[in-house]
């Protein structure tokens, strides 16, 4: 059924032109980048230049079927796509004795932990890297958090030839040791942030700042559905894989679309990629999970549930910060969702209230991390195990034959010292 | 407006100088800025401290972080504009900073508060023209200059879209880049001047990476104004609260060899 499913540029034209009903919530964003209010293109006048001419080679590519076959190709064969669909039976069941009766919906996941360096990043980056060689760029840079999008980003950098320049923050690079290994090994060179919060928003600062400093060779690979358009726009299209499959994966294997569906939100890019392709199935619910770190009155990192409309790194989202626009800094126990700020789409999604938005805090994902260990056998990473704390808290109470879908969007073999750490464990 | 029109003189270029404000504290950015002008600055350009300065090298990074760190305020960077007006009544300021500080309470609470504290211009660094309309229009309405920034990555065919709506004067980055550290060479920036002056009858003045009276006086031969920042906040770093002096010493030195280079 993969090889039915349309080629990439026809996809995206599905998506740029023929949902363009005012019916849709798939036709954003405006020519000018922008989810209603949000997103737009707020960077400094020497990127403007580079990021129009992004979005030529952008819409160029999606009206080009050998960019979308080399695409489809390396997923496929690569990555290693489609990722399976998953009924959870194991979960399930665990979740149904503390149900009432007749409750405990059940829980399938999206195996997207399954691909090729352990994350939904490296979906981003093949299409990424795929545009960067088409513009003519001969260097690479990003910025990482958990070091996820890094190694994605490393790997496809060793795959196609280029440089690659991580930037990372120096209190990341301590809490996730593995990643830095793993991305030096694939000849990336990681360089540690120290300013600011010495975080994934500085991280991505060094990597803006860079980027203004070698514009004519560089292509900045953003590694989720945020920053300057059409970065958002494209990330997403990149990431609509997910949910394509899902969508078809559903309907092929019980011929019905699920309930509700669960994603993670660090910038929201995993979440996007789920939720895209099923926004305008006005059945299926949708639950973005931020994350609550010690909880939403002290240090968090849930912009929409905390903060309030601003602009950051080149778009308008909902953003920590305070009442000058001086950003917050975010806390979370895991790195990839460690980020003041969201993708200005998930920012439009929730004031237009088609998806709603919940938050887990560093505890309750702990417990989901090690439930999921327990009851399936798999080890997810610290991110996704937000969005499994929330389907544990919403299927007690749909009913038994209702149907959650949630992103497994990475494994945990990263964040196994910094869980060790927080159980008090040594290893 | 007018004052900062006027602030260009014919016979030479203008002296722009920029520090952050409430750098090292709000109570020491007012004798910091009396510096300036003492020293023989034309124009001045107070920073807005930002938490994340995505276009600042190093030196403004560590001003903005020292600002932030003393506390500073919004309303401190305007009540330092406000008793620089009444001091100097004819020295033109422009705030330069970053859209969310700017448009947090909305762009006509901003206006106004330009506006209110005798504020001339408004230099935002990450609002392209491609967004003006999220500052812009507020800011021409209550006629405070929307300064707009070319750089070398501007094009023939993007700078009239710039030029249109422009006003006070028309600010050159030199090099594609951050604040700070690298300079451009003369001739690529006599080459862009004249390309902008064929297109504008604003000033032009240039900035990014100018350091010595040389540079300056260079330039000034050139432009119609010389913009310079981070090697005055690197002294306001090095000598914090009693930098007044010793910036206003730098600063003459600067204006200086503007006022024998033509
Ligand atoms: C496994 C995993 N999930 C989620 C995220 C958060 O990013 P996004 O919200 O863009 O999916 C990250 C970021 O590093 C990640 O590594």
């Amino acid at each position: 059924m993969w090889t039915e499913s349309p080629p990439f540029a026809k996809r995206c034209a599905i998506m740029t032109k023929t949902t363009n009903s005012p019916n849709s919530y798939r036709n954003q964003p405006d020519e000018r980048g922008h989810f209603g209010e949000f997103g737009g293109r707020y960077v400094a006048e020497t990127l403007m230049p580079l990021i129009l001419d992004l979005e030529k080679h952008y819409r160029a590519a999606q009206s080009d079927p050998a960019f979308a076959e080399e695409f489809d190709d390396l997923l496929a064969n690569y990555v290693g796509r489609p990722s399976p669909l998953y009924y959870a039976e194991g979960l399930t069941e665990e979740v149904r004795k503390d149900a009432p009766e007749g409750k405990g919906a059940q829980i399938w996941f999206k195996r997207d932990e399954l691909n090729h360096t352990g994350a939904h990043k490296i979906n981003n980056c093949i299409g990424q890297i795929l545009l960067a060689k088409r513009m003519g760029k001969t260097r690479i840079i990003a910025e990482t958090g958990a070091g996820q999008h890094g190694v994605a980003t490393a790997t496809v950098c060793a795959r196609f030839g280029f440089p690659c320049t991580i930037f990372m923050g120096a209190t990341d690079i301590e809490r996730q040791k593995p990643n830095i290994f793993r991305m030096r090994l694939l000849g990336a060179e990681v360089v540690p942030v120290t300013s600011g919060s010495a975080t994934l928003k500085d991280a991505m600062n060094e990597a803006l700042r860079h980027w203004v400093a070698h514009v004519h060779d560089t292509f900045y690979i953003i590694g989720t559905a945020a920053g300057p358009h059409p970065y958002p726009e494209l990330v997403r299209d990149f990431q609509s894989v997910i949910g394509k499959e899902a969508r078809a994966q559903m309907l092929e294997r019980i011929d019905r679309l699920p309930d509700l569906l669960v994603a993670a939100i660090g910038g929201g890019s995993n979440a996007i990629g789920l939720f895209h392709p099923f926004l305008d199935d006005p059945e299926v619910k949708m639950l973005g999970v931020e994350a609550a770190g010690h909880g939403l009155d002290k240090e968090h990192a849930a912009s929409l549930a905390g903060g309030g409309p601003g602009i950051l790194h080149g778009n308008k989202t909902y953003l920590l910060q305070d009442e000058d626009g001086q950003i917050d800094e975010a806390h979370s126990i895991s790195a990839g969702l460690d980020y003041p700020g969201i993708g200005p789409e998930h920012s439009w999604l929730k004031e237009s209230g088609r998806v709603d938005y919940d938050s887990v805090t560093d505890i309750e994902a702990l417990d989901a991390f090690q439930l999921l260990c327990r009851t399936e056998g798999i080890i997810p990473a610290l991110e996704p195990s937000h969005a499994i704390a929330a389907v544990t808290r919403e299927a007690v109470k749909m009913d038994r034959e209702q149907i959650i879908l949630a992103n497994l969007c990475g494994r945990g073999d990263k964040d196994i010292f910094t869980v060790a750490e927080a159980l008090g464990t040594e290893i | 407006m007018t004052r900062l029109s006027q602030s260009f003189p014919a016979d030479r270029a203008a002296l722009v100088a920029f520090v952050t404000g409430g750098d090292p504290t709000p109570a020491d950015t007012g004798t910091i800025l009396d510096a300036l002008v003492e020293g023989g600055a034309d124009i001045i350009e107070l920073g807005m401290p930002f938490t994340d300065p995505m276009a600042d090298g190093p030196s403004i990074q560590e001003a903005n972080i020292r600002s932030l760190n003393a506390g500073t305020k919004t309303a401190d960077i305007l009540t330092i504009a406000t008793e620089f007006r009444e001091r100097h009544p004819n020295t033109p300021l422009v705030l330069m900073g970053y859209a969310n500080p700017m448009t947090i309470r909305g762009p006509e609470w901003f206006a106004d508060a330009c506006v209110a504290a005798g504020v001339d211009g408004v230099i935002c660094v990450d609002i392209p023209v491609e967004e003006d309309d999220s500052l812009g229009d507020a800011l021409r309405a209550k006629e405070v200059a929307v300064i707009r920034l070319a750089t070398p990555t501007t094009d023939a065919k993007r700078l009239p879209s710039i030029l249109n709506n422009a006003s006070g004067f028309l600010y050159y980055v030199s090099v594609a880049g951050i604040t700070g550290l690298q300079q451009a060479a003369q001739a690529s920036i006599e080459e862009a001047v004249a390309r902008l002056k064929a297109g504008t009858d604003l000033p032009v003045a240039v900035g990014f990476g100018v350091r010595t009276p040389e540079q300056a006086a260079d330039i000034s031969r050139v432009a119609d104004g010389v913009v310079v920042g981070s090697a005055i906040v690197e002294i306001i770093g090095k000598y914090g609260k009693d930098a007044g002096p010793h910036v206003r010493d730098y600063v003459k030195s600067l204006s200086d060899a503007i006022r024998s280079a033509r």
